[in-house]
């Protein structure tokens, strides 16, 4: 192993070296020693699952399936929406970058999933404990600042090259602002509503589901849209390690000094991040006007409501300024 | 059987709040404590709401009025003291057997309303029921019939957001209605509505109580505002209640001078009703002669006589003025009183005939019968808070109804 402090003339130094370096080695040698087991049934299960995940996005033709991802972009956001979609995956399939593209994609879907499933419920316990609050939120600097490829060499060690690395270091690249905004989020419900379910003789589990979750839900998705931007951009530097997806593209083209390749893949990438985001945020909003979500949604209730308002007490200007309808 | 029953309650919040505790039961003063790094929010509190009362708290804030509701129903915990709602003690209960009381027992509504802003109204107010596991069919009925009787019917399908200020707190009067509770709290909850708003939904709210006779505990800290509501009124000042009594007892007499500072605000004129300033009223026939009329006035010490027909219902009023100045018998002197108005009007409303005319009102039960008099003068006695002449203790009244009728 090279002697990283050769660079920093240590001799100089007054304090004793402390090789955190080595620990962290001993470590992680351990790790590989004691738990293979373990680490060959997480590879498996993931490749398993990218693979699957990947299978289906291709089972359609590409034209096809583009179709379908328009169609659900103007339910859940609008028609211009949905033209830019239909538009930007359709010019993927003519760079021929369709099949990295849907790679990348069920990678990012993993990944998110996985990611999603941890953040939330450690959020959720982040957000109930100062403690766990404490303890979680140095986990998450470390995760968010150390650089990212530093996560690769572990992740290589562990389950070598290829799509599983690459989906575990999206995973632990993505996660944090999953945990982080589901916290912010639960911890800015309004008190007193919290309280309101406490008077009413909720249980804990009555006043999480029931009040908590679907008030911080614009927060909590907002952190979801977060972490499949961070998957996306994580998942293209995992073509370093083997990553199957535009990530590959991305490596070849720079080992190629391929300028026109790199942009097409680099330009995939843009146009599924955008997509994405787009899908996702919407999720978190209230519905679009003009959207086919909120017609469909508003005929609902026009149908239920009927009978005419009753003109009194219909004051505007006498809400509170701090009410509860956040 | 009291409805609620509060004990030697303390709550104290920071740092060594049993030192503290201890500190103030020997005597030492909220500044003391709070210099120590502790903070007493309610100091030793004990008091007795009967089924059926409004019981306001009324205080500024942070003299421990809201600390002291949220250990009614057990969202704050007190240092020391007991509550209980009816037989159950609510600070010895936690876990499933403290919601099972906030279910069935005690409710409330909140200042900024609380209501849930991705459900729609009838939905908010089934939130009790739906707590409580009951099928929706039967909770949106009790939820709908709730909304009903605060007048929010076709309103059932909005969103909280969709509804004003006023409307979204007659949806939290409504959930806490349908939670089918004996015992209603109330957090300053018309304090954030706007003053025209806010005098609808008091008139509401004492309608309401008026048919279904629930235990209110009300806390605002607008002393017009508990006036108006309150059968009985505790004043909370750094966490220690300084004053208990009916609005009557402590307008009349404010205790110490903080309270005294307060009542300067009060409207009186909508607290003192005609019962308040009235004496009782001696009659006499309308065939007496005057001597003899004069002679009841002077017997009575009254200012003034009613005078009633055969079946003793008011014909009109003479003062002991008129009498002396009259000739042949008493209807030559009889005038009609200012104004006949009923024992509960409220001062308010008899400035405006007392003003008018220098004769009294006469104040009449539902049959025309006179029950009293009122001098205009007693009117801005009561109205300037000075003990005014023209009132007189229970006991003297009844003397005189007594003497009246005999």
């Amino acid at each position: 192993m090279a002697e990283p402090t050769a660079v920093l003339a240590a001799e100089e130094s007054s304090l004793p070296r402390v090789p955190v370096g080595e620990w962290v080695d001993t470590a992680f040698d351990w790790l590989k020693d004691n738990f293979d087991p373990v680490f060959d049934a997480v590879a498996t299960g993931t490749e398993t699952a990218v693979e699957g995940v990947t299978d289906a996005l291709l089972f359609l033709p590409p034209l096809l399936f583009a179709a379908i991802l328009a169609l659900l972009a103007v339910f859940v956001r609008s028609v211009v929406f949905a033209i830019g979609s239909l538009v930007g995956l359709l010019l993927i399939q003519s760079m021929e970058l369709w099949e990295p593209a849907m790679q990348t994609l069920a990678l990012v879907l993993v990944a998110t999933l996985i990611a999603i499933v941890v953040a939330i419920p450690v959020g959720i316990a982040a957000a109930k404990s100062s403690r766990v609050s404490g303890l979680v939120r140095p986990v998450l600097d470390l995760m968010q600042t150390m650089p990212a490829f530093v996560y690769l060499i572990p992740a290589v060690t562990f389950f070598s090259i290829g799509l599983v690395p690459g989906v575990i270091t999206t995973i632990i690249f993505a996660l944090p602002p999953g945990v982080r905004l589901t916290e912010l989020g639960i911890r800015q419900v309004d008190r007193e509503t919290v309280e309101a379910g406490h008077a009413f003789g909720s249980s804990p589990w009555q006043i999480l589901r029931g009040i908590e979750l679907p008030l911080a839900r614009p927060t909590i998705m907002a952190g979801v849209n977060q972490v499949i931007m961070l998957a996306l951009s994580m998942a293209v530097i995992a073509g370093f390690i083997g990553a199957p997806g535009l990530g590959q593209i991305v490596v070849t083209s720079i080992s190629r000094l391929n300028i026109g390749l790199g942009f097409e893949a680099g330009l995939s990438v843009v146009i599924l991040a955008i997509f994405l985001d787009r899908l996702t945020a919407s999720f978190g909003e209230r519905p679009v006007e003009g959207g086919l979500r909120s017609r469909l949604m508003r005929r609902r209730t026009a149908r239920t409501v009927g009978a005419p308002v009753a003109a009194e007490d219909a004051t505007p200007g006498s809400r509170p300024t701090a009410g509860a309808g956040v | 059987m009291t409805a609620l029953r509060v004990d030697g309650l303390f709550k104290v919040f920071g740092r060594h709040p049993d030192e503290a505790m201890a500190r103030l039961r020997a005597g030492a003063t909220a500044d003391e404590i709070r210099a120590s790094g502790a903070t007493p929010a309610v100091i030793d509190v004990t008091l007795a709401v009967e089924p059926g009362e409004i019981f306001v708290v009324m205080g500024l804030s942070g003299s421990g009025k809201s600390t002291l509701i949220r250990t009614l129903n057990g969202l704050l915990e007190p240092t020391a003291g007991t509550v209980h709602v009816g037989d159950d003690e609510i600070t010895a209960l936690s876990g499933k057997g403290l919601r099972e009381v906030r279910q069935r027992r005690i409710s409330m509504v909140f200042q900024h309303f609380a209501l849930l802003p991705h459900r729609s109204v009838v939905d908010n107010a089934a939130y009790a029921l739906e707590v409580r596991g009951i099928d929706r069919r039967t909770r949106l009925a009790a939820a709908t019939e709730a909304l009903e009787m605060v007048g929010l019917e076709g309103q059932a399908d909005k969103r909280p957001d969709e509804l004003s200020g006023g409307m979204q707190q007659r949806v939290g009067l409504a959930r806490a209605l349908a939670s089918e509770a004996d015992v209603l709290l109330m957090d300053e909850a018309f304090s954030a509505l706007d003053p025209l708003i806010r005098r609808e939904m008091q008139d509401q709210l004492l309608e309401l109580q008026a048919r279904l006779g629930k235990t209110i505990v009300f806390i605002t800290h607008d002393l017009n505002e508990a006036m108006r509501l309150g059968d009985r009124i505790a004043i909370m000042r750094d966490g220690r209640i300084v004053r208990l009594g009916t609005p009557e007892q402590i307008l009349a007499d404010p205790g110490d001078e903080y309270v005294e500072r307060f009542l300067a605000d009060v409207d009186r004129s909508r607290v003192f009703t005609a019962s308040d300033v009235m004496v009782p009223a001696a009659t006499v026939l309308a065939g007496s002669q005057p001597a003899a009329a004069l002679e009841a006035l002077h017997a009575h010490g009254s200012f003034a006589l009613a005078v009633v027909d055969g079946d003793g219902r008011l014909v009109g009023v003479v003062t002991g003025a008129d009498l002396l100045a009259a000739s042949g018998n008493v209807v030559a002197a009889v005038r009609p009183p200012a104004a006949r108005v009923a024992a509960g009007t409220s001062l308010a409303e008899l400035l405006a005939p007392a003003g008018a005319s220098d004769a009294p009102v006469a104040v009449v039960d539902d049959d025309g019968r006179p029950c009293g008099l009122v001098d205009p003068r007693a009117v801005l006695a009561a109205l300037a808070g000075a003990g005014s002449d023209g009132r007189v203790s229970a006991d003297d009244r009844a003397e005189l109804l007594e003497g009246s009728r005999g």
